[in-house]
């Protein structure tokens, strides 16, 4: 492991760092930003799967038992183009399990993670360079066994992504390989969190200190702490399910438990304790899944407001408020499931507490507007609507951690707007952002500016239309995960609604071919770019666009923190972290008060 | 463009409070896309819901106000004035951090009695004794099994009514529920009621209500329970009194002997 070796004769395209062929260079690359780019790709990918299964769920909701035009005799010909029961189960299943495990995750830790890390920190690659290619090289089996579970005998899949037993105990094959890809996933999760940890502590420049590091890698961080403490739970909890499934063992099944009328041998589990190991990942998994989108953004804001971030270190503590709080917080998604009551109640104090943090955050970034002078360039209008999104997500969590109010609206709609609000309008669009962003440092070429409005300004409506009304059917107790909802008359009258957020999910998904258009001709005939497009801070910028194997082209030494926007000390609205001071210039306080 | 986007942000606060608007007054096109209707006794979850719901409406009128606001003074295409160089405010830190902390407990604390009652306090008896279950309610795939305890008042014995899907109640009186699951995990929600509790397997659990109104209403099935998880669905009828409850019991026990002596015959 060498920190911060200064390779003088590395070549902005690193022909004379890597030596081998294509397959080493591109394929089985040790390089974290081929590494990165792997991700991305692959999670793309996997982005288009999610989002088609989910109009099958929409389709089904706002046209239910219907044929599906074209598509529907080419995915279920069997039942004659449409929707069965067990097919919308495995639809509602395989969606989160895909956007959640397959997507959100890999794409914000296994891309961003790894592309920005070393680049941002000022390092030639990650502390484990093998390690990492490892943590690549097993999203595959876990991309199989995931794409295993829709040629199982019965339609996949089919115990929800929280997969609560007995009900998955008692589901079909395919469920063991959801739980094989499951752990396979945490295993790559975690290769990937003990070298972001490594790295980020071992491996910053010189002058780079902990406060001076960029908001992106703060979250990748604690991310990544929040990844090894809590992910061995989840891991084991699959484990003790697999064996419940394939051994008999009774982890999570009651004595004297009936199904299908045949009485099942072992017994004297509790079910409960699967949602507790379940949630104990799943509830700080959920900021795994948003601390580095909040990261980005709070990168990419200062970039386009010409100012520095407000209240740095409040950011970064709120950070670790979040997580610290975070591991405490798990039992606020049982508070109906016949967990004692008093647990609840303190369950439901601590998540009270945890929107504090998110409340300081929001604060901060509307300051870090204020008295700026916005440009509104894509990435910034992607950023600006993380924050107004987050909002509504951050709110509507307030309602449901009233667990008197969460008795009538859990399991409703109004859970599923509040996490499409904090994880589609929230992280999937920084992620937009982050993109738009960080793609010139990516692949050297712009991406196209007008296309990205247009992209930003679609995508925000439809998604608008999809998400908002969901807080509306929530407060009727719509239920999620039902395939005929309108089964009961109290939700038969909210039909013509399904149907329009049915048709805003329907164009929200169409309108992302414009950005996979933009996206291809962009990587091959996008205007170049040069080191620093967005005349940004960052240590990144100062490496060629892209930068080749071993990143940087100079020793980076670092002189300040990365938010020194029209400062007085510097010429330009700009002060790169590595532009030496002024002769005599006392830049007081690393520029923090 | 400040102008323009300011305007394009705002339109989701704008649209949105609109339509809760119109939910909350029931106006038609969306007439039904609120609550429904309210049959307990208790209106704690519901003041609950409107207490946070103004509370956080609130709050998002006003970071939705100050950020329309922001977007078009500090349009950098317009805004001729420097950008304040600041990297923060003690003051401001210390104020936002406060503020919502206390309001945060405020609605922590505000609400321990209401989660107290709908889980802890089970009604008593004249006594003071625990009230005994009104009857139980087992679900399996895919419905739910009723059982009422008849003359003795015991579940168990042989005077006991079963039924499907069916459970009768009467009005104005406090009623007990005892929840179990024979095989996977289910929960039994009543809209109208406000309840909601899961039913797992090897667990007993009770759960009480007060009924205002009579009339039939939804018992639906609202935790994934398999691939017919959305056809589980129950009828809960609230009898207008004790009387016209217990004529129904006494026709539906009479039923269900005259079935059990046909089946007896065969
Ligand atoms: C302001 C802070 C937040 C609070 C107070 C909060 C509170 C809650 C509560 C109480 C639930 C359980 C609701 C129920 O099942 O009845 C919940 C569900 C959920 N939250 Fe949050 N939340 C917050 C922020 C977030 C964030 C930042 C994310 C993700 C990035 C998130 C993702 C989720 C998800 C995915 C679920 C649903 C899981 C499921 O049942 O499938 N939440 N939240
Ligand atoms: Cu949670
Ligand atoms: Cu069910």
């Amino acid at each position: 492991m060498s920190t911060t070796t200064i390779d003088s004769n590395s070549q902005s395209d690193g022909s004379s760092f890597s030596v081998g062929d294509f397959i080493s260079k591109y394929i089985f690359s040790k390089d974290h930003k081929v590494i990165g780019i792997q991700f991305l790709f692959s999670t793309l990918l996997w982005f288009i799967v999610g989002g088609l299964l989910a109009l099958g769920i929409r389709w089904q909701l706002a046209w239910p038992w219907t044929d599906m035009p074209v598509i529907g005799n080419m995915l279920f010909s069997a039942e004659g183009g449409q929707i069965s029961p067990e097919f919308y189960t495995m639809l509602f299943t395989m969606h989160a399990t895909v956007m959640i495990f397959l997507v959100i995750i890999p794409i914000l830790a296994g891309a961003f993670g790894n592309f920005l890390i070393p680049l941002m920190i000022g390092a030639d690659d990650m502390a484990f360079p093998t390690l990492n290619m490892l943590s690549y090289w097993f999203m595959w089996p876990a991309f199989i066994c995931f794409s295993a579970t829709f040629f199982c005998e019965g339609h996949g899949a089919q115990s929800g992504w929280t997969s609560y037993p007995p009900l998955s105990v008692a589901n079909g094959d395919a469920q063991t390989f959801w739980l094989l890809g499951v752990t396979l996933v945490g295993v790559s999760s975690m290769l990937g969190s003990v070298n972001y940890m490594t790295t980020i502590i071992q491996m910053r420049a010189p002058g780079m200190t902990m406060f001076r590091l960029p908001m992106t890698i703060w979250a990748m961080f604690i991310t990544a702490l929040l990844q090894a403490f809590a992910l061995p739970v989840l891991t084991a909890a699959g484990v003790m399910q697999l064996t419940d499934r394939m051994l008999g063992t009774g982890f999570f099944i009651p004595e004297g438990w009936i199904v299908n009328n045949a009485a099942m041998a072992s017994g004297g589990g509790q079910p409960l304790l699967w949602q507790h190991l379940f949630w104990f990942y799943s509830h700080p998994a959920v900021y795994i899944m948003i601390l580095p989108a909040m990261g980005m953004v709070s990168d990419i804001m200062p970039c386009f407001a010409r100012k520095p971030l407000f209240g740095y270190k409040p950011m970064v503590y709120s950070i670790c408020g979040i997580a610290g709080l975070g591991f405490v917080v798990w039992g606020h998604h049982m508070f109906v499931s016949g967990m004692h009551p008093t647990l609840g109640m303190t369950f439901m104090v601590a998540t009270m507490m945890i929107a504090l943090p998110s409340a300081v955050k929001t604060f901060n970034w509307l300051g870090t507007l204020h008295g700026a002078k916005i440009q509104y360039t894509t990435p910034m209008l992607f950023s600006i609507s993380f924050v107004a999104m987050f909002v509504i997500g951050g709110l509507s969590g307030i309602f449901m951690a009233a667990t008197p109010v969460d008795i009538f609206i859990h399991d409703t709609y109004f859970i599923v707007a509040h996490f499409h609000y904090v994880l589609f309008a929230g992280t999937a669009m920084a992620v937009f952002g982050a993109i738009y962003f960080w793609f010139p440092k990516m692949f050297g070429r712009m991406m196209n500016e007008t296309l990205g409005k247009i992209h930003f300004a679609l995508t925000f409506l439809f998604l608008n239309g999809t998400f908002f009304t969901m807080h509306i059917l929530g407060a009727v107790g719509f239920p999620r995960r039902l395939a005929d909802p309108y089964h009961y008359e109290t939700f038969r009258h909210l039909l013509p609604m399904n149907q329009f957020m049915s048709v805003c999910a329907i164009c929200m998904v169409s309108v992302q071919v414009i950005f996979a258009f933009n996206f291809i001709y962009s990587l091959f005939w996008g205007p170049k770019a040069g080191r620093n497009p967005w005349k940004a801070n960052g240590l990144e910028w100062q490496a060629p666009s892209p930068p080749g194997h071993g990143n940087f082209d100079f020793q980076p030494i670092v002189y300040r923190g990365p938010y020194e926007y029209s400062s007085p000390y510097s010429e330009e609205d700009y002060y790169p972290q590595t532009t030496p001071p002024q002769d005599g210039v006392d830049e007081s306080g690393d520029g923090h008060h | 463009m400040g102008k323009f986007w300011s305007f394009f942000f705002a339109l989701v606060p704008i649209l949105g409070i609109g339509l809760f608007v119109f939910a909350i007054n029931d106006w038609a096109p969306i007439r039904g896309h609120w609550f429904p209707e309210l049959i307990s006794k208790s209106h704690v979850i519901d003041n609950l819901f409107n207490f946070i719901m103004y509370l956080t409406g609130a709050v998002f009128i006003g970071t939705s106000i100050v950020l329309a606001w922001i977007m078009v003074k500090y349009d950098g295409g317009s805004n001729k004035e420097p950008v304040i160089y600041s990297h923060g405010s003690h003051t401001l830190e210390v104020i936002w951090s406060i503020i919502p902390a206390v309001v945060l407990l405020f609605i922590a604390i505000y609400q321990m009695d209401a989660w107290a009652n709908a889980r802890m306090y089970r009604p008593t008896l004249s006594d003071g004794t625990e009230m005994p279950p009104h009857a139980r309610v087992t679900g399996r795939q895919f419905e739910w099994k009723i059982q009422y305890p008849g003359k003795d008042g015991k579940l168990d014995t042989p005077d006991d009514l079963h039924l499907i899907n069916d459970l009768h109640v009467p009005m104005d009186e406090d009623i007990v529920i005892r929840i179990e699951s024979m095989d996977v995990l289910h929960s039994f929600f009543l809209p109208n009621l406000r309840v909601k509790q899961d039913v797992v397997p090897g667990m007993q659990q009770h759960i009480w209500f007060h009924a205002v109104k009579d009339g039939t209403y939804d018992i639906v099935c609202a935790e994934l329970c398999g691939w017919g998880h959305y056809k589980m669905k129950g009828r809960l009828t609230v009898e207008p009194s004790r009387e016209e409850f217990d004529k129904w019991l006494e026709k539906a026990y009479a039923e269900q002997e005259t079935a059990q002596y046909s089946l007896d015959e065969e």
